[in-house]
């Protein structure tokens, strides 16, 4: 069998070392319920409350703020609709959000669109990067929320949290933001960047799957979406994933902590990856190539398939994603090149590679010759690309 | 269980048949670039039988696997046999593709039937037109279901 190149860390990512020690003993030894009296089912609480206490304090908030959710989806959901609920009592039923929000966010904004919500999705340009100032543009009376990702999931470029933060301040508006690619890879300090809604989830920063949180700030007190009992102060039901929240602190906080030191080494192999991807003709980079996640790449090459490239590469022992129609089930392509202005035609034809700090100079130039490989094995067949070299078709990028 | 069997796997990793053929006596293509999906097949027709046949396809594995097993469906058959191809027989030699991947087989077959009709009126052979698929007015990417 053919060693594995992982390169799909957007995805998810290897539970670390550091976070599966953490959790084993919660499975089998301190399995107790947090809302147990006796001190069996209280040594889980203890378990419960330092997770949150660890977490608290890399986001730069009070423990309390803090509510655990079963991921990323469901604290967007739960952000989102608790803007909804407090706007909908004055009268504000206007959110603000843009193009290339995870489906988590545009989805909830979608059905308060059914409830007589309107929602406005500023601009995210071809760089993939929102302008402040079109936010604030944007921002109405009636407006109770602005929702903008910290860092995009497809193409990883970065976005202006702590400027649209304070905007939103200054203008008495909630703002939302959800940082599941960013935490554990990007500062984030709530305070100083006047975040009032942040959502992560733990298997995007080596932390087990199934978990994540919500961020809400003092004063704003989160709708409960999961009804049941009292946990998590009554904002959501369900026994606690003691295992789970142990696992995502310790990750989050050793994460945070290798920050510093990784992001240099993952920059430098990311734009090798660049270069390298570059020099197939007739391709791009999508999104600005300066203010992206360390770890992503994303590519689109003229005349190929999403779908059939992942499948080559997969032979190749190269794990990686597309936007293309096919793989996303819909015979659109990914929203998020749409949104940044790339034509069907090419956008059926990209490709996501996240790396870590596992992937090694080797692993990066293994990919570049695979991808080059299938990209060229793959226009041959392609009655597409042979239009295009003709003449036939425009080329939509250059040479 | 793998998104694909292993028949499709096989003819997407080893497609039989890609490429072209100089001065084709039919060609036909369908599909666009703005769906993700385009087929073009050629034949080589001798006394009414498809002595050879080439394809070129931009799109998915299962795009590729489709076509693949459609020219070697059709490969030394009369073109009379090869009009009766359909995307429900593709898809069974195939050993089946998942639902929403139908829309290859149908690809697959509509390219074969332009490619006979190119023949036909390259030849001034009569055809009833209700049998060629009118590919331009096709509902597929014009109303978003597969």
């Amino acid at each position: 069998m053919i060693e594995i190149i992982y390169a799909d860390n957007a995805a998810t990512t290897k539970l670390s070392k550091t976070a599966l020690d953490a959790m084993l003993p919660y499975f089998r030894e301190q399995y107790g319920n947090p809302s147990s009296l006796y001190s069996f089912g209280q040594k889980a609480k203890e378990a419960l409350e330092e997770s949150r206490e660890k977490t608290a304090h890399i986001l730069s908030c009070e423990p309390r703020e803090i509510t655990f959710t079963s991921g990323g989806s469901e604290a967007d959901n739960q952000a989102i609709v608790t803007a909804a609920r407090l706007g909908e009592k004055k009268g504000k039923k206007h959110i603000v959000s843009t193009a290339f929000e995870h489906h988590a966010v545009l989805h909830t904004l979608k059905n308060l669109e059914k409830q007589g919500f309107e929602i406005t999705l500023v601009d995210v340009h071809k760089n993939g990067i929102v302008r402040p100032g079109e936010i604030a543009a944007a921002i109405r009376e009636d407006t109770c929320l602005v929702t903008v990702m910290y860092a995009n999931n497809e193409i990883g470029t970065i976005q202006p949290i702590a400027e649209i933060g304070k905007i939103c301040r200054d203008k008495g508006v909630l703002f939302h933001t959800d940082a599941v690619q960013a935490a554990g890879h990007l500062r984030i300090n709530v305070k100083e960047q006047n975040i009032d809604m942040l959502s992560l989830s733990a298997h995007k920063f080596h932390g087990p799957k199934g978990i994540g949180l919500l961020y809400a700030r003092r004063g704003i007190i989160p709708e409960v979406l999961i009804h049941g009992g009292a946990q998590e102060r009554g904002r959501r039901a369900g026994t606690e994933n003691i295992p789970a929240i142990v696992g995502m602190a310790a990750a989050l906080e050793e994460a945070v902590s290798q920050i510093d030191k990784v992001t240099p080494e993952l920059i430098r192999r990311r734009d090798r990856l660049i270069e390298g991807l570059n020099k197939i003709p007739y391709s791009e980079l999508n999104g600005d190539c300066n203010h992206r996640l360390p770890g992503n790449v994303n590519f689109c090459f003229e005349g190929i398939e999403g779908e059939s490239l992942l499948l080559l590469l997969d032979d190749k022992g190269v794990c990686a994603s597309s936007g293309s129609a096919c793989t996303s089930g819909s015979l659109d392509p990914s929203h998020v090149l749409l949104a940044i202005g790339r034509p069907h035609e090419v956008a059926h034809g990209s490709l996501r590679l996240s790396i870590d700090t596992e992937t090694t100079d080797e692993d990066v130039e293994y990919i570049i010759k695979a991808v080059a490989e299938v990209v060229d094995y793959l226009r041959n067949m392609s009655p597409f690309w042979h239009d295009l070299v003709s003449g036939k078709r425009p080329h939509i990028f250059s040479e | 269980m793998a998104l694909y069997s292993e028949k499709v796997m096989d003819h997407f990793r080893n497609p039989r048949n890609v490429g072209i053929i100089e001065n084709a006596d039919g060609v036909g293509e369908v599909g666009n670039p703005v769906c993700g999906d385009i087929m073009k097949i050629y034949l080589s027709i001798s006394d009414g039988v498809i002595t050879d046949v080439k394809f070129e396809t931009f799109g998915c594995g299962s795009a590729i696997a489709s076509s693949s097993m459609a020219t070697e469906l059709i490969k030394g058959k009369p073109v009379s046999e090869a009009l009766t191809l359909t995307n429900k027989a593709v898809t069974e030699a195939l050993d089946g593709l998942p639902a929403h991947k139908l829309h290859c087989s149908v690809l697959a077959e509509e390219a074969i039937k332009s490619a006979v009709k190119d023949y036909y009126d390259k030849n001034g052979i009569d055809y009833d037109p209700a049998e060629f698929p009118d590919c331009e007015s096709c509902a597929h990417c014009a109303d978003g279901t597969v």
